[in-house]
């Protein structure tokens, strides 16, 4: 059974998106204890899928029997088990936790909802074990047309949101297929092993580059790479709370493995620095974004909003670490990757528990949230201070390896960048903070601050002096993804001396 | 002369692609923005069948007990990727084409601007 791990992980996903608007149909309910089920089976699968990795080394699926490089192979390794697995295991948490919110934003509706919520994990997860360029095409738009769908359901403004999202989006899709040309007609072949066999083989020509480029274009829209990025603020804004809880801490992630991809296991070590600048690109446009993301965060009234430009700014990290073409870069990228999406996954479950409590979401209305919601604010907390990267909680050590990578190369900016964006990032995460724990809510005002307790009355928040924490199953999902962010902080070295520098 | 006709096709598709990027950016209208993806993925088909196309070459069919030489047939791979290509096409189209008929009950048109300016006015 373990040589069919690779396939075992999309293919339920797949599968099971078509048969849960039927079972939904019939029974509302049992759409999402299907959707539950198959998303377990496949977290499991990828868990198994990185401890089989761990001890026997990568492991490759051919579909249908065909010999690669004819037939389409899907290759499992340490990065890709990896990858897959935080996606799962943060989708799984996220898909528990957001039962009863997509209950209330759905209504009657599950078994479409879960069924795109399956197409969605199927195609990020499709996307993770490919090794066919093709194939990553179309799962790439899998795995966009659901995204696009879920961002459709968040009302008047989602609708907006969403065209403009499947607009860009799709641009993206397209520019990759153009590269995806380019590369078919210099090489011959789609296989990924195959392509970088041929162009380790030959001299580097201007058609290949051109590919790459455009390649790389087309990967940078579906990450959100400043300047790409016009697409993310608004769909995360106005779509349904359920959803950008889900979409947030995974979708970009996968294109960002998407990039690594092509550095890894599609062109040579050194093209992609050395005969076209397209590291040296990632490098300067990563810089600008962590900055411009933070900064722009800083701005924001709305919570999902300022979140969202949190996630330009912490994808720009990842870009960096990329971009610095190392395996140190890329094991910073990674681990990035790993720990945003957890900290995301923390961030946007509160602030949805937050909302499905309270219905807030301006920054304003948080107000006296530490003592309502503890549990919940200190997830939160958590979170942020993860983001900020104080150790010992995982973001840290992503911004400690990036760091030493960046130094590597003697690049001293990008530790400045580094230095920057965390106080950038502890400016507009401890004003929200500062909001939960330090302002008072007005059911204990004592009229010695008038200015935030009026701000703090207009927004009209319940007057209770009780606490109102969210049930169980919001709560418990919620205090794993925060506890993981500390464990894996903690246990950083595991990840790295065992998944992670073998992968790179 | 003759070596602007020898590149003829690709000089139609960077003319497409040029069109279609257009459309999807500079236009105002969401219709317009959909013809204008439809035009780029059009153009994105064209290059990649164009590229299949070998001089003399015929159909990629052999019998039983035929060889052929590869060099006498259409490469037939990007014909296959450009049918998925046309269904991903297709499905994106269809759900543009959804979104937008939701939009325009729920606005009364699909100028971007009025949209825009119409979510102002309520809010």
């Amino acid at each position: 059974m373990a040589d069919q791990l690779p396939a075992l992980i999309p293919v339920p996903l797949l599968v099971l998106s078509i048969l849960a608007p039927m079972v939904g149909l019939w029974r509302q309910k049992l759409a999402f204890w299907l959707a539950i089920a198959t998303i377990a089976f496949s977290t499991a699968m990828s868990g198994w899928a990185l401890a089989h990795v761990i001890a026997h080394g990568p492991m490759t699926y051919k579909f249908g029997g065909w010999e690669p490089p004819i037939g389409i192979e899907y290759v499992v390794d340490h990065v890709a088990a990896f990858v897959s697995l935080i996606v799962m295991a943060v989708a799984l948490a996220v898909v528990v936790a957001t039962r009863r919110m997509a209950e209330q934003e759905m209504q009657g509706r599950q078994g479409l909802y879960y069924s795109l919520v399956l197409l969605l994990l199927g195609g990020l997860t499709g996307m993770v074990v490919t090794a066919d360029l093709f194939n990553l095409f179309v799962f790439l738009e899998i795995s966009s047309l659901a995204g696009y769908a879920l961002v459709f359901l968040g009302g008047r403004k989602g609708m907006l949101a969403a065209y403009r999202y499947l607009i860009l989006g799709t641009l993206g899709g397209a520019f990759y297929l153009l590269g995806v040309a380019f590369l078919y007609f210099g090489t011959g072949t789609l296989n990924m092993a195959d392509t970088l066999a041929i162009l380790s083989a030959s001299e580097a020509t201007t058609a290949i580059s051109a590919g790459a480029v455009f390649i790389f274009i087309g990967l940078g829209l579906k990450m959100a790479l400043v300047p790409l990025h016009l697409w993310l603020p608004d769909a995360y804004t106005f779509s349904p709370s359920s959803v950008n809880t889900l979409i947030a801490p995974i979708m970009t992630k996968v294109g960002a493995y998407a990039m690594l991809r092509m550095f890894l296991s599609v062109f040579p070590d050194g093209y992609l620095v050395d005969e076209v600048p397209i590291g040296q690109a990632l490098v300067v446009l990563g810089a600008i974004g962590v900055v411009f993301g933070a900064a722009a965060a800083f701005r924001q009234q709305d919570i999902r909003r300022l979140l969202a430009y949190s996630s330009v700014s912490q994808l720009a990290f990842i870009a960096i670490g990329i971009g610095l073409a190392t395996p140190a870069g890329f094991v910073a990228a990674l681990l990035h990757i790993m720990n945003h999406a957890l900290m995301k996954g923390t961030l946007f479950l509160a602030v949805m528990a937050v909302r499905m409590q309270t219905g807030a979401t301006e920054v304003p209305a948080l107000t006296g949230l530490g003592r309502r919601l503890p549990i919940t604010t200190a997830a939160f907390t958590v979170g942020a201070i993860a983001m900020v990267g104080i150790p010992p909680t995982a973001g840290f050590f992503s911004k400690w390896y990036l760091s030493i990578a960046a130094l590597e190369q003697d690049l001293w900016v990008i530790l400045a960048v580094v230095l920057i964006s965390s106080l950038l990032s502890a400016a507009y995460l401890f004003r929200v903070l500062e909001r939960a724990y330090l302002v008072h809510s007005p059911a204990d005002m004592d009229g010695t601050n008038d200015e935030l307790e009026g701000e703090a009355r207009r927004s009209r928040i319940p007057l209770l002096s009780t606490t109102w924490e969210p049930k169980i199953d919001v709560l418990l999902p919620l205090v794993l993804l925060a506890a993981s962010t500390i464990l894996l902080g903690v246990f950083n070295v595991a990840v790295v001396r065992h998944v992670l520098e073998p992968g790179t | 002369m003759e070596e602007v006709a020898a590149r003829f096709p690709y000089f139609m598709i960077a003319i497409l692609l040029g069109v279609g990027v257009w459309g999807m950016v500079g236009k105002r209208s969401l219709v317009k923005k959909l013809i204008g993806l439809n035009v780029l993925q059009s153009a994105i088909i064209l290059f990649f069948i164009n590229g299949s196309i070998r001089e003399g070459g015929t159909v990629p069919i052999l019998f039983h007990g035929e060889h052929g030489n590869a060099e006498d047939f259409v490469n037939p791979l990007p014909h296959v990727l450009m049918l998925t290509a046309i269904v991903v096409a297709v499905a994106v189209t269809a759900v543009a084409l959804a979104f937008l008929t939701r939009i325009y009950r729920e606005f009364g048109t699909v100028d971007e601007a009025e949209i825009l300016s119409e979510m102002e006015r309520q809010t």
